[in-house]
């Protein structure tokens, strides 16, 4: 694909789907509905037909099993890229994914590892309510020998998978379910993602947003409000949920001496609590104000709409948090 | 198996006028569900269940008040017969705080204290472990009341299935296992996703007693439902129904229906429990068209009078969302 033009996030899930599949013959691709339905958000649609059904899995409704069977394909050679519908079904392997994927390597003193790459839809904002709508990405950031990806832009949804694949270790990757339509051009330095790298996505001198996924976009939104005010936010993605590139924040916020941690998940032991943590413990002397987070509201999501809006993170909270800390504005 | 028109009904009118009646609101409720999801008032997923009427009429009514019931996301049909109010219903359906479960669950997510109605489940199988419980519960405290759970046939591909059929077996638990048997988990045929299709064989590995059932035949349903259920009411242990059975309408809302043949459909249509049954009920002399069109316009009053009363509710305030967390709030 050349860069320039312009395509959904989904699509670009696809090719590079597509890509890896036509590079090593040892790819394949299995979950729930891959193959004839098309993909639950369609991002294997048309891959069955192209590939067929040994490399395009369908499988039963079996989160344990094929996630476990994708760990042992690794094992035994293969490189499998297992789609779980959603991180909420994902909660039926977890015991595959933390007891075995992630331990292998070590228990086995170095002798196996795991070469598997799981991908599965994340967040929530679609109405689906408490059992379709989880954001535990942060959770299996929790859990050492996983490499946890959270691709928010057209480019990383098309440059993730390949690093990911080559990475010998078990890679989870999150797709955010709004991102699925949204468009946008591959940008013509499009490559392989640097999946070590967070990557600061708009630049800024009087506050960083420190984000990942689905909250990229508010983070950007709330940036050109605030700049509108005169308050110019740095805004990065994460990217790499873990191995945290802690680095790249901690360069951005001995600039901004300020920092607001944006994440869908719950505050309660999360992923911004780690951000947060580093920072109070790597650079607590260039901050010029405490650090804050952004977070979904500690309930089971619910279904109308103006209490999913009012449980997650949105524009105008970023705005009233950045606003709190930046002297000078209220 | 039993044919529409072939035999008699057995049952005496008055049954067989109630199981009409309740195929005929599960129908017209869901309908207008899908009249108000094309209108944008009920958002999220909806799962409707208009083709698999007979199932839920003729299970639910072999129940009694203080036996339980545990369902799918495709439960209207269960709620309504069980008991729920349509008005309360619609009203959740809607998000609102007169809902059933004050807006929180929405469609896939019903629940009622007063009918033993607990939910309302939309992790595939996972209610079968519960229902295992709930019938431990009535053991040890020598309650002689069963405890009915509806699943899917792609239920089955779930470890939570076989776990829950072993321990019910094993402690000889009063629990009515229901299958679904629609032929599809959204775009996978049973035969794609089972290395053996009959079901029954499956509970008879368990050494639990298996029926299988034309779940298009509202009066086979009723009547292995009758039997069946004293079976496990008497206390000597679960008992598996496969209901043989048919959804009309696409998996949700976001369906294309890629997987099956458009005559397919059509072809199962002419089985639809609702006409056959009308029709046989009519050849008997039972009914009349008047009758029938009485009853309708009845039933499509009610349904009407729900909406009426879920437009009207009001939404849940903002002030109450982190409400019902925990008993003392979090
Ligand atoms: C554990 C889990 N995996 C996947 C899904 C997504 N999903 C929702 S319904 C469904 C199909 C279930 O089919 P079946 O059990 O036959 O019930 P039916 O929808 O036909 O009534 C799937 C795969 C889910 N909700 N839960
Ligand atoms: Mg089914």
């Amino acid at each position: 694909m050349s860069a320039g033009a312009t395509i959904s996030y989904r699509e670009a899930l696809r090719q590079a789907l597509r890509e890896a599949m036509q590079r090593d013959p040892r790819v394949f691709l299995m979950g729930e509905d891959v193959g004839r339905y098309g993909g639950t958000y369609a991002v294997s649609k048309g891959l069955l037909e192209e590939f067929g059904p040994d490399r395009v899995r369908d499988t039963p409704l079996s989160e344990l099993a094929f996630v476990g069977a994708g760990i042992g394909a690794a094992l035994g050679g293969m490189r499998p890229i297992v789609e779980i519908m959603t991180v909420n079904f994902s909660l039926l392997a977890l015991d595959q994914i933390i007891n075995n994927a992630a331990t292998l390597r070590h228990m086995s003193g170095g002798q196996f590892s795991v070469p598997l790459v799981i991908r599965m839809a994340t967040g929530a904002g679609r109405q689906l309510a408490a059992q379709h709508s989880h954001s535990l990405e942060g959770w299996y950031a929790h859990i050492p020998g996983l490499r946890i990806l959270a691709p928010a832009t057209i480019d990383d949804a098309r440059g993730m998978l390949a690093p990911a694949l080559a990475d010998p270790d078990p890679v989870l990757i999150f797709e955010h379910v709004q991102l699925y339509n949204t468009e946008g051009a591959l940008s013509d330095a499009w490559q392989a993602t640097d999946i070590r790298r967070a990557r600061v996505h708009r630049a800024g001198r009087d506050v960083s947003l420190v984000t990942y996924g689905g909250s990229l976009g508010k983070a950007l939104l709330a940036a050109e409000r605030l700049a509108g005010e005169g308050i110019e936010a740095e805004v990065i993605d994460l990217r790499v949920l873990r191995p945290l590139d802690a680095e790249t924040v901690f360069e951005s916020v001995r600039r901004t001496h300020r920092a607001v941690i944006i994440d869908e998940g719950w505050r309660s032991g999360s992923l911004s609590a780690e951000v947060s943590a580093r920072i109070a413990e790597s650079i607590f002397y260039s901050l010029d104000a405490p650090v804050l987070r952004v977070c979904s509201e500690e309930v089971p999501v619910p279904y109308p709409k103006h209490l999913e809006d009012a449980v997650l993170p949105q524009v105008p909270d970023i705005v009233a948090a950045v606003k709190e800390i930046v002297s000078g504005h209220d | 198996m039993s044919h529409t028109g072939v035999y008699p009904v057995p049952c005496d009118r008055a049954v067989a006028f109630e199981l009409l009646r309740q195929m005929l609101r599960i129908r017209r409720f869901e309908e207008k569900c899908a009249e108000l999801y094309g209108a944008g008032r009920i958002r999220g997923f909806l799962h409707l269940y208009i083709g698999e009427e007979a199932v839920a009429a003729g299970v639910i009514g072999a129940l009694k008040p203080e036996d339980a019931v545990i369902a799918t996301y495709r439960e209207h049909g269960h709620a309504l017969v069980r008991g729920i109010p349509a008005d309360v219903l619609m009203a959740e359906m809607y998000g609102k705080r007169t809902g059933c479960c004050r807006g929180r669950g929405g469609s896939m997510h019903l629940f009622d204290a007063a009918t033993r109605f607990y939910g309302g489940n939309a992790i595939v199988g996972g209610g079968l472990p519960l229902a295992v419980g709930l019938a431990l519960a009535d053991r040890m405290q020598g309650l002689a009341r069963v405890t009915c759970c509806f699943f899917g046939e792609g239920a089955i591909a779930e470890g939570a299935f076989h776990e829950s059929m072993n321990l019910a077996a094993l402690w000889n638990l009063p629990v009515l296992f229901c299958c679904e048997n629609n032929l599809y988990a959204m775009g996978t045929a049973l035969g794609r996703s089972q290395s053996q299709v009959d079901l029954c064989a499956k509970a008879a590995s368990y050494r639990i007693p298996a029926r299988r059932v034309d779940g298009m035949d509202v009066i086979a349903v009723s009547e292995a439902a009758h039997s069946v259920a004293e079976h496990v009411r008497s206390g000597i242990g679960p008992y598996f129904l496969e209901m043989q059975t048919y959804r009309f309408r696409a998996h949700s809302m976001f369906d294309p229906e890629l997987y099956r043949d458009k005559a397919e459909v059509e072809e199962w249509k002419k089985r639809g429990p609702l006409h056959t049954f009308t029709d046989r009920l009519k050849g008997q002399g039972l009914l009349s068209e008047e009758e029938f069109q009485a009853l309708d316009a009845e039933v499509t009053r009610e349904v009407q009078a729900a909406v009426d009363f879920a437009e009207a509710a009001e939404w849940e305030p903002l002030e109450s969302l982190a409400s019902e967390v925990g008993a003392v709030s979090s």
